[in-house]
């Protein structure tokens, strides 16, 4: 994967769980908490998502990566490199 | 031959969830959407734990906890159960308080308190301000040290009328107490003070109703009158359980009983280490409440006087006097026809915190009577707001601790779960015992609607989590 499908499929899941948010005009060096209004449930949704679509295990302490869309694209892309969307 | 309350349950499952109160029906849903073979197993013969009603003779419906729950369980709902019922969920227009402090009423949210607390009380606009965004900071890894009563006392000095003002609706709505650790109190204020207090319109038997009829799409199993025996545990591992005598296996079960219960009674304190035995002893168990259900005959109507009535004859808000048998404090819900739309009929349900002491060693006559003296007691309290109330009542009925204690199966009938420490020994099960979960009533911040509902998402997180890596590690020694 690479690193803008990485952002799509990020985008994709961020979508679903804030259904009326429009994430395609989403900043990715703003706080996507501020952005789209998330909340701590909000990113354990998000965590239990890559893992059911992309079978990635994000530990407790590195959820502070996922605080700003470029930060989630550098921590998740190495990860996601060999992945494809689970079928 | 009684009836097989288990037919048609298959032999093993991914999970079994034991109880359906909200967290534990939560999880279950959110389980079996993400694909595992789910068992929900209820010992009562309706879902829903608290989240519950009853129906009497003369078209009545009472529901026992609906109103209200802070907007954060419209996502919730959206989230982890579907946008119907999402969409069910209505605002409460006015909670009302009358003591001998203060007669307030107010739309529950934090421009209206603000406001209150301004004109009413006199507090400077800045130290509102700063009041508010100091609960709102709260979060769950703080630091237990500080009290409700030490931030009221830091904000408000010496101002037991605010303190009473802050503190009683959140009483009733979680159990927390002036002594219990700030961020108890904080977390569930501020959730309230978003926007106001929320209720479901077509009440609790229309939800349950829905979410049972998603969790059944969903592909969960569920099992009414299905009270479990044991959770079954090999070396440190969870494998099943026993219900009617059977065993059925499991890779994990999520008990939605009480934390206490869970290690007590469903595994055994001897599957436990001693350190985690020492821990578990520790754990308090909040209190439990009164109810009296007022219905009000058909064709009988009552004046809106708000949706939560906050009343009390005590001159001040203390901890003991709440929870006292003799009553000097209640919350009064008020179900209007709007409630339940098409209907025409109109319900009062008045709760009191109580505790169990004072109610399990009556005799059989003195239950009864004091019983009676509950009922008696509320209506005069009632009165007040709903002249000639007595003339529009055609069903009374009380529920006392040892009510909630049959229904729920909770110790001492406790209908807020423990207090904080219980949190711990939840979270701390499957380190225990693997393949062991529990959601349900801990640490008051778990508790109630919202608190139920989303512990039940981050358990349900735990479990996939476990079942994943499990895979995970079968594939590797599949893999030559």
């Amino acid at each position: 994967m690479d690193k803008e499908k990485v952002r799509t499929a990020i985008l994709d899941i961020i979508a679903d769980i804030a259904p009326d948010e429009d994430v395609s005009s989403v900043d990715d060096d703003v706080k996507l908490r501020d952005q789209f209004n998330l909340d701590s449930m909000d990113f354990l949704d998000i965590v239990m998502e890559l893992r059911k679509r992309f079978n990635i295990e994000v530990p407790e302490e590195d959820y502070e990566h996922l605080i700003t869309m470029s930060s989630c694209i550098s921590y998740l892309s190495p990860l996601m490199k060999d992945r494809q969307l689970a079928s | 031959m009684a009836k097989n309350w288990l037919k048609g349950a298959k032999t093993f499952y991914d999970t079994i969830v034991i109880g359906s109160g909200l967290a534990g029906m939560t999880a279950a849903n959110k389980m079996a959407k993400l694909g595992y073979s789910v068992l929900l197993l209820e010992h009562h013969y309706n879902l829903g734990g608290l989240a519950t009603w009853f129906k009497r003779k003369g078209g009545h419906i009472l529901d026992i906890s609906l109103h209200g729950f802070p907007i954060g369980m419209i996502k919730s709902l959206r989230k982890y159960w579907t946008k119907d019922i999402a969409d069910s969920v209505i605002r409460l227009r006015k909670v009302q308080f009358d003591n001998p402090q203060f007669n307030i009423e107010t739309s529950f949210d934090k421009v209206d308190f603000t406001n209150i607390l301004r004109e009413r009380f006199g507090v400077l606009k800045e130290t509102i301000d700063e009041f508010f965004a100091t609960l709102r900071a709260m979060n769950f890894y703080d630091k237990l040290t500080i009290s409700t009563q030490e931030v009221f006392e830091k904000f408000f000095p010496g101002r037991t009328d605010i303190h009473r003002f802050l503190m009683e609706p959140i009483t009733y709505a979680n159990g927390s107490t002036l002594e219990d650790p700030a961020i108890t109190y904080g977390i569930v204020f501020s959730n309230f003070m978003d926007k106001g207090v929320y209720t479901f319109e077509g009440g609790t038997n229309t939800l349950i109703k829905k979410m049972k009829a998603e969790m059944l799409k969903n592909g969960v199993d569920i099992h009414t009158h299905c009270p479990v025996d044991k959770i079954l545990v090999d070396d440190k591992k969870v494998t099943g359980v026993r219900v009617h005598g059977q065993d059925i296996g499991a890779r994990a079960v999520l008990s939605n009983s009480n934390i206490l219960s869970t290690v007590h009674k469903l595994v055994g304190d001897e599957h436990f280490s001693d350190e985690f035995m020492d821990e578990v002893k520790a754990v308090r168990l909040n209190n439990s409440s009164c109810q009296v259900y007022i219905g009000i005959k058909k064709g009988e109507t009552i004046d809106y006087v708000g949706d939560l009535l906050f009343t009390s004859t005590a001159p001040e808000f203390d901890t003991e006097s709440i929870l006292s048998k003799d009553v000097t404090s209640r919350s009064f819900s008020f179900y209007y026809p709007h409630i339940r739309p098409g209907s025409d009929r109109y319900a009062i349900v008045s709760s009191t915190n109580a505790k169990y002491e004072d109610w399990a060693d009556l005799s059989e006559e003195e239950y009864l009577k004091e019983k009676d003296h509950l009922i008696e007691t509320t209506l005069d309290a009632l009165e007040k707001y709903v002249p000639n109330i007595r003339n529009k009542v055609d069903h009374l009925e009380a529920a006392t601790p040892k009510t909630f204690k049959r229904y729920t199966l909770h110790p001492s009938g406790t209908s807020f779960g423990t207090k904080f420490e219980g949190l711990k020994i939840s979270q701390d099960l499957p380190k225990q015992i693997e393949g062991l979960f529990h959601a349900g009533s801990v640490g008051i911040i778990m508790s109630g609607w919202l608190g139920a509902a989303n512990y039940g998402v981050i358990v349900a997180n735990e479990v996939d989590k476990m079942l994943r890596s499990q895979e995970v590690d079968s594939l590797a020694t599949a893999t030559p």
